[in-house]
């Protein structure tokens, strides 16, 4: 397989028949996988464990055509101090006019910046605005770029033009990682999201993201765990390590902790770091803030006594 | 032929749903003679914890709609009682007539209440007399989440306990007497039936020494009722916990609720808010 994985972007047909040729899903197998290690009963110093480890992976996040400078920068110091002596999160993700701000914002905090780019959430333009877009966020100084893929033409079956896009998008990056969104809502089916894993991870992609968030619904169990199955294979294949980051409907810390299960389970330990693993998120901090209040007060702790964002 | 009766799976009551207690245990529930009624769901502490977040979230549009509204639907939960009254008299236990008293007092203890929905603010608010050129009104506003330890009577004392709580605009999460939970459980089938939206009301069947405490520490609840708190050491470990977020607390009280009730139960879970409106002279 690996000598073959060189030039299966050769052409349209050979990408084609190398996508096609990954081994389906089984759909009830997946859903039946996911729901069982959500049972996964994770409590007192393991809990106390998860919930850091998954503050630490949060990309805390707001993508809102009301967004604000003020607002990022609020986001911005609670992303530093969550508060509690909690650990810093992983990364801010913003679009990417406010992304100078963040970087002034965080500057030496040891917080990352992510963009969105290419037109997101829907990702309908032409590939130059995608590249400039991205170029832009770039110089503005985002570490981390989240871009969408061109569902049309994947599920047209045109894989070379995603591709390209992908790797277009990635030379503009530089230096920055690339985050590529599959926005798996969109593709219906889990054969196809293990498809798009592959074709972002063969394109150049260093994390593959479930979703926008804006798209209904977003990061499910099932569909994180054929991601995470894929990037496991694609690093057994190649040697070359990509992270996962679910994101969109994560809002809860039990949501959270039967993520890391996850990835424990399936690719193992070596993705249980913020560096290969992201949560994306803005309300679930707090979810996990007061879960972690709780842990140590004994008490149920409420919303009235966290910030709002 | 004889036909094997249905009998009742009595839940608990959260958000508007009737689910099982999540830790699936449950309890035997039997008469005043010893005699087997039902097995009752025995609540855990995570279940007391949904409750509070079904009430926190019904908060908004409860204490939102008017208390003209208010009014109508806890008049709507008397009329729905009231078309019950065989079946509470019979889960009640003690004599028939007495049974039957106790529910016609509890329909009664509704409609009192109901009554009171568009009237307090009225009586307990006030136009204040400020020297300055201002309008100045007080005006008293649900405190929010409250959790009530309910009495042992197990329907008059129950409503007594309930309607004064909600007629003001507040949601709770009730604790039903551990000996007598049955119609607790009917009564919330008739507050499903009633209008009322689902998480204003939350009813849980357990032991008040396991959810109490947690109740009265949790800092997402506003208000304590320990009416129905017999242990005197428990009250005052849940007073003790309360003080934390400054909740508002009705102390344990041995009432005769066929008494007049007084305005005493829904003040104890208003605040009041005050606005200065400059006249313009």
């Amino acid at each position: 397989m690996t000598t073959s994985l060189a030039d299966v972007a050769a052409s349209g047909a050979t990408l084609r028949a190398f996508l096609h040729g990954l081994p389906g899903v089984d759909r009830v197998g997946a859903d039946q996988r996911a729901a069982t290690l959500g049972t996964r009963s994770i409590k007192t110093s393991a809990k106390a464990t998860a919930i850091d480890l998954a503050i630490s992976m949060v990309d805390l996040t707001t993508l809102e055509g009301a967004d604000t400078a003020g607002k990022v920068r609020a986001m911005c110091t609670k992303a530093v101090r969550p508060g509690g002596g909690a650990p810093k999160v992983a990364a801010v993700c913003v679009y990417p006019d406010l992304v100078a701000v963040a970087v002034e914002a965080l500057r030496g905090s040891g917080v990352r910046v992510a963009s969105v780019a290419t037109a997101f959430p829907s990702g309908r333009t032409s590939l130059e605005v995608k590249v400039t877009d991205t170029a832009l966020a770039v110089a503005a100084g985002a570490d981390e770029i989240d871009m969408v893929i061109d569902r049309g033409a994947f599920l047209s079956g045109d894989y070379l033009k995603v591709y390209e896009e992908i790797v277009a998008v990635k030379a503009a990056c530089g230096q920055a990682h690339l985050k590529v969104i599959l926005e798996t809502g969109e593709l219906s089916t889990y054969d196809n999201v293990r498809r798009a894993s592959w074709l972002a991870m063969l394109a150049g992609a260093d994390f593959i993201k479930t979703s926008t968030g804006k798209v209904s619904p977003a990061a499910t169990l099932p569909v994180t765990l054929v991601m995470l199955e894929a990037v496991r294979d694609f690093r057994d294949a190649t040697g070359r390590q990509v992270g996962v980051k679910p994101a969109g409907g994560i809002r809860t810390t039990k949501d959270a902790i039967k993520h890391l299960v996850l990835v424990n389970e399936t690719a193992g330990d070596d993705w249980l770091t913020p560096e290969w693993f992201r949560l994306g998120a803005s309300s679930l901090l707090n979810d996990l803030l007061m879960q972690r209040q709780k842990l140590t007060t004994g008490r149920y702790a409420g919303p009235d006594y966290f910030t709002l964002d | 032929m004889s036909r094997l009766s249905v009998r009742k799976t009595y839940k608990l009551y959260i958000g508007g749903a009737f689910p099982r207690s999540e830790s699936g245990r449950s309890y035997p529930v039997t008469s005043a003679k010893g005699d087997f009624l039902a097995n009752a769901s025995l609540a855990s502490r995570k279940d007391a914890r949904d409750a509070v977040v079904a009430a926190r979230k019904a908060f908004p549009g409860w204490s939102g709609a008017t208390a003209y509204n208010r009014g109508q639907i806890l008049y709507r939960v008397a009329e729905m009682l009231e078309g019950r009254r065989a079946q509470f008299a019979e889960e009640h236990g003690g004599g028939k007539r007495t049974a039957l008293e106790s529910v016609d007092a509890a329909v009664d203890r509704l409609v009192w209440y109901a009554g009171w929905s568009d009237k307090i603010t009225s009586v307990h608010g006030a136009a204040n007399a400020v020297a300055g050129p201002y309008f100045n009104l007080s005006a008293p506003e649900p405190t929010g989440v409250v959790a009530v330890v309910a009495p042992a009577d197990p329907l008059l004392g129950l409503v007594s306990v309930v309607a004064p709580v909600i007629v003001t605009g507040n949601t709770c999460v009730v604790v039903a007497s551990e000996p007598s939970p049955l119609a607790a459980i009917t009564l919330a089938e008739v507050l499903a039936t009633s209008d009322l939206p689902g998480g204003v009301v939350n009813l849980l069947t357990g032991k008040q020494a396991e959810l109490a405490p947690w109740l009265a520490a949790h800092m997402d609840v506003n208000g304590l009722d320990l009416t129905g708190v017999t242990d005197a050491d428990l009250a005052l470990r849940c007073e003790q916990e309360a003080a934390e977020n400054l909740k508002r607390v009705l102390r344990p009280v041995q009432e005769d609720w066929t008494a007049d009730p007084g305005i005493g139960r829904m003040t104890r879970f208003l605040e009041t808010k005050t606005v200065w409106h400059p006249k313009g002279v």
